[in-house]
């Protein structure tokens, strides 16, 4: 089917999220203003004002009741999905890259960009069930990686948080005492910046993403290397059909390097792979420019990339997408 | 306490090598290297070397009495590339003067020596005796480089100052040497004879495979080509194999690698050692003969003095022994070649080999003349060069001792332009064709010999815009017949030529960009052999490179460049197009030896889509692989064949016969490779299983946990969805059909 083209952002996409019935879609961008969509036809719904600069990355509570974006203006808001309304603002000294709601929706954690002296951080907040005894306080702070810190999610049961960045490590800390307890070696590991990870569905496994042209898929109990995905290009964003064994590599030149001759030179396409075998099954193309974002609609029929071009494109499968053999 | 302080002094001196190595960016192996000198110095001392090296911190302001030396080695580090004597020249029989003309001699020699090269300050030295205050009749010169100091010594060397004083010059690292040389002579000692290698094992491989090379970062590979299997299978794989590029000797015995000390080649049965060093500093281009007996090595220094042409220094070796055979030294400009006014450089190879496999000759194209050799011994046939005035290109024959030469018009159009073929070692003439209003002329030789085509553009008659035709000389024909080809559309450009190897057609891309034409010609035609006939012209072709199978029949048409990698395999035997394919971005085609693959590559002019594609010869992609930083693929080349021309002819014409054994070979192959690739993929799968189960059993587990978690919200499976194949039958039609029987 051909693709559903969402205009609404004048800037770079940066981060796509669903929400848990895959009926809303968010995306973040650099022009400040996060903005939600229909995910089926892709109609505009509405934008969340307030952010005084690019938003780097939202996540959306298991009830679709509540919003947290995190911006370069240092803040990070919760927002009030259906009223637009902002909730509360965390203010931190440094940019924030990286939000995730923990299991439960009573907790946060938040990476911050090293910026002047500070260094970069994980943050977790405790998110109030109501939003006018929520306080500043963080409930942990982890520092320590090299460099920016580009994602951080929760691990099974919150007990856990995986981080990975520009030192092209996978760390998984402990949320009691924020020790750290496994490190991806260098051997097997990424080679350079990981620039997005996302979970399977149960979060079980999760995909990593990174410029040395290659995705990686982990164990996120014991960080094992399972599958490795290698293509031609830096890869900017991964993400993993809920209900087919197959992952999508997203991502291209760098921008400031894309040659004019060709616009074929800087592979701007979105790579099907398949999960189990690590064979490319297909790919979709569409943006000029490289891929930022990409997120898979929760039932996994359909799926939608934001790239460098300032498009959002949604994509729902067709009948023969389904039956891909290989 | 000494051994403590001393290895404190150690860890310290390791510290500052540490810090420096991220600065200057050694590399890991180093660092390695270096840790295990310190546990093994340790070690000797006796010393428990299990220190956690970043618990240790020295107290502020202290520096425990050792002097950190972390900038001194720095500096001494590149210091100690000059501090060598080889930039210091020895004059001696210089006049003996006292003091009062001691100045003025001392001017005298300032003079002529700074001529040649920058004296380093206070870099002229002339002793004096300390009795009679009279200098001792010779003098040191520092120059700055080496390079000049050699100059100085080539060109000063038996300089007359007057009748009395003839310099005796010398190079002072030369004194060692020379001090070192017995004074009685004594047989040189004879090594037992040790067989060498098998140098040729690869060709004895049991599936017929060829090697070829790749160079990618910093690492050089040696694989196999199973093309059967659609993969690679290592050879050999070193890292900083070589320092700049790496080149097969024209029949495949050996890799040749280049240093900044030298060159090397390598080879072997099963691996690659090391066979021989041919020392040459700064190399810079190297050349084997096409018989791989000799190697030919060039460089080119700056010159201190920015108004001097480069230094150039050519050494030819002999392979085998590594001996120099014959070096040549020059400024630049006598090694400039072609082009208008002999400033467009120089043209690698200098020295083209002529004389097919055997080496016989090489020759120089110089002003007005070209200087041939032989390798018998090192010098000019007959001692003289060949005069051609205003020669500006020539070429060997392939296979025979013959050269070609252009000569352009001169004198306005007075005297016309000639190609000329010359017969070595005599030297005598054996065609010669002038030709009139030429701009330029290009000559190339069929692989046998056989033919000469002379790509020569004329100007129209307005003398605006030029056309281009075609001389062919057949050169195995009695007198050498001359026959001028004309393409149908003479305002044609010609984008590329090449001959079928071993062959007697070529092909021509011709035309305007963006889509030229290419046509087919034989020297051959049907129904009289000794005429030249076109066979086809293919129309609007995306191609700018023409690249024939070294078996001939086949050829790939390519569009690199600006055409982002079109390739197109054609059949010249059947004229029809096998294939079409892309390989996107591709810098570089090549056949392998045999004319059963093609490779295509992406090297890194490119940022992105760097590695390499193998084709069949018929446009089936076999496989790709990608490589960052990918520099070289080269085909290891083979040796010519040892059958007899009417034995390879039988082959071809019983080719079923001969082929039967290798396509049972390549079913088994493909059978084995299905089973293998469906055993790999049920493992894969299996794997992926075991993982999923684990997974369901840990999620089982932390359900009750979860649900706390969530405020007893038990719905984890309303947000997995699941696949499920469902296979649907339906009738569409039944039809009855009475179908009459037959006896």
């Amino acid at each position: 089917m051909r693709p559903i083209l969402m205009k609404g952002h004048e800037r770079p996409l940066t981060f796509l999220k669903y929400n848990r019935d895959g009926d809303l879609l968010f995306s973040c961008a650099k022009d400040h203003t996060p903005t939600v969509w229909f995910a089926d036809n892709g109609e505009r719904l509405g934008t969340y004002r307030g952010h005084n600069g690019a938003v780097w990355t939202c996540d959306v509570s298991r009830d679709s009741m509540r919003l947290i974006t995190g911006s370069a203006d240092q803040t990070v808001k919760l927002w009030n999905v259906q009223k637009g309304t902002q909730l509360y603002t965390f203010n931190f000294g440094s940019p924030a890259r990286s939000v995730e709601f923990a299991i439960g929706d009573k907790l946060a954690v938040i990476t911050t960009d090293p910026f002047m002296e500070l260094t970069s951080a994980i943050h977790v907040k405790r998110i109030a069930g109501d939003s006018t005894e929520q306080t500043e306080e963080s409930v942990l702070v982890i520092k320590g990686p090299q460099g920016r810190i580009n994602r951080a999610v929760w691990g099974p049961l919150n007990r856990t948080i995986i981080s990975a960045g520009e030192d092209a490590v996978i760390r998984i800390w402990d949320f009691e005492t924020g020790k750290l307890l496994k490190e991806s070696d260098k051997e097997s590991g990424h080679k350079k910046t990981i620039t997005s990870l996302t979970k399977a569905a149960d979060g079980s496994h999760f995909l990593s993403g990174s410029l040395d042209k290659s995705a990686k898929l982990w164990d996120t109990r014991t960080l094992t290397l399972i599958k490795t995905y290698s293509t031609e290009r830096p890869v900017n964003a991964v993400a993993m059909s809920p209900l087919l064994d197959h992952v999508v590599l997203g991502g291209g030149q760098d921008a400031s390097a894309v040659t004019t001759t060709d616009h074929r030179a800087g592979k701007f396409e979105a790579k099907f792979y398949d999960k189990i075998l690590q064979e490319e099954i297909g790919g979709v193309k569409g943006h000029f420019g490289p891929i930022n974002a990409l997120a898979f609609n929760p039932d996994g029929k359909s799926c939608s990339s934001g790239g460098e071009d300032g498009y959002v494109r949604l994509h729902h499968f067709d009948p023969d997408y389904f039956n891909i053999k290989i | 306490m000494f051994s403590l302080l001393f290895l404190f002094s150690f860890l310290l001196q390791f510290f500052t090598y540490h810090r420096k190595s991220e600065e200057i960016k050694l590399t890991m192996a180093a660092e390695v290297m270096l840790m295990n000198e310190i546990e093994a110095t340790a070690a000797q001392m006796g010393i428990d070397m299990n220190i956690d090296f970043s618990s240790i911190q020295l107290p502020p302001g202290e520096n425990c009495g050792i002097i950190s030396d972390d900038d001194d080695v720095y500096h001494d580090d590149q210091l100690e590339f000059d501090s060598g004597f080889g930039n210091v020249i020895v004059v001696d029989n210089l006049p003996v003067v006292p003091r009062e003309k001691f100045e003025k001699l001392e001017g005298v020699i300032r003079k002529i020596y700074s001529q040649i090269g920058v004296i380093k300050e206070d870099g002229l030295w002339m002793p004096v005796d300390p009795e009679t205050k009279k200098t001792l009749g010779y003098c040191f010169i520092e120059y700055n480089t080496p390079q000049e100091a050699e100059l100085a010594k080539e060109k000063t060397h038996g300089y007359k100052l007057d009748r009395a004083h003839i310099f005796a010059v010398n190079m002072f690292d030369d004194f060692d040497k020379y001090m070192k040389v017995p004074d009685e002579w004594a047989p040189p000692e004879i090594k037992p004879y040790t067989p060498g290698e098998n140098l040729q094992k690869w060709l004895a491989d049991e599936k017929a495979r060829d090697q070829f090379v790749i160079r990618a970062g910093t690492d050089t590979e040696v694989l196999w080509n199973d093309a059967r299997q659609s993969k690679t299978e290592p050879v050999y794989k070193r890292t900083f194999w070589t320092e700049s590029f790496v080149q097969w000797s024209p029949m495949g015995t050996y890799l040749a690698t280049v240093h900044r000390q030298g060159a090397a080649v390598w080879g072997g049965a099963n691996t690659f050692n090391r066979l021989m060093r041919y020392a040459h500093p700064q190399v810079k281009l190297i050349d084997f003969s096409p018989g791989e007996k000799f190697l030919v090595t060039y460089s080119s220094h700056e010159p201190s003095n920015p108004r001097d042409a480069n230094r150039v220094v050519i050494n030819i070796f002999d392979v085998r022994t590594g001996k120099v055979m014959r070096d040549f030294k020059g400024s630049a400009d006598e090694f400039a070649v072609g082009g208008a006014g002999g400033v467009a450089g120089n043209s690698w190879p200098v020295f083209r080999w002529g004389g097919g496999k055997e080496d016989k000759y090489f020759a120089k194209l110089g002003k007005n003349m070209i200087s041939v050799y032989e390798t018998e011994t090192f010098s000019l046939i007959d001692k003289k060069s060949l005069k051609v005035e205003n020669v500006v290109d020539f070429s060997w024959s392939p296979t025979d001792p013959i050269i070609a030469l252009f000569v352009p018009e001169l004198g306005g159009g007075n005297q016309p332009a000639r190609v000329s073929l010359v017969q070595m070692p005599g030297k005598e003439e054996l065609r010669q064709k002038n030709l009139f209003s030429i701009s330029d002329c290009k000559m190339y030789w069929q692989s046998n010999g056989d033919y000469l085509a002379v790509k020569a553009d004329r100007y129209t008659k307005t003398k605006k815009s030029t056309y281009t035709g075609f001389e062919l000389f057949r050169i195995k024909e009695r007198d050498i017949p001359i026959e001028v080809l004309e393409l149908d559309n003479k305002n044609d450009k010609i984008i590329a030529f090449a001959w079928e190897p071993k062959g007697h057609r070529f092909a021509v891309i011709h035309g305007d960009n963006p889509r030229p034409d290419v046509s087919f010609y034989s020297m051959r035609s049907t129904h009289n052999l000794g005429r030249v006939a076109k066979l086809t012209t293919l129309k609007g072709k995306q191609a700018n490179a023409l690249f024939w199978s070294p078996g001939g029949r086949f050829i790939v048409l390519a569009g690199l460049k600006g055409f982002n990698g079109q390739l197109e395999f054609f059949n010249v035997d059947e004229l029809e197009t096998m294939a079409t394919a892309e390989h996107f971005m591709a810098t570089d085609v090549e056949w392998d030896p045999t004319g059963r693959y093609v490779a295509t590559s992406v090297t890194s002019v490119h940022e992105m889509e760097n590695g390499f594609n193998i084709w069949s010869f018929n446009g089936r992609l076999l496989y790709r692989i990608l490589k960052d930083h990918f520099f070289q693929f080269l085909w290891r080349p083979r040796p010519p064949s040892f059958l007899t021309p009417e034995k390879e002819e039988e082959i071809a014409r019983n080719l079923k016969k001969y082929s039967k054994k290798y396509e049972a070979e390549d079913q088994d192959v493909s059978m084995l490779l299905s089973e293998q690739d469906r055993e790999k993929r049920r493992m894969l799968k299996e794997e992926w299983e075991k993982w999923v189960s684990e997974w369901r059993r840990a999620q089982e587990e932390e359900k009750l946990e979860r649900q706390k978690l969530r405020d007893g919200e038990a719905s984890d499976e309303e947000e997995e969805y699941e696949a499920k194949e469902v296979e649907v039958e339906e009738v569409l039609d039944v039809s009855e059909e009475v179908l009459s029987f037959e006896e």
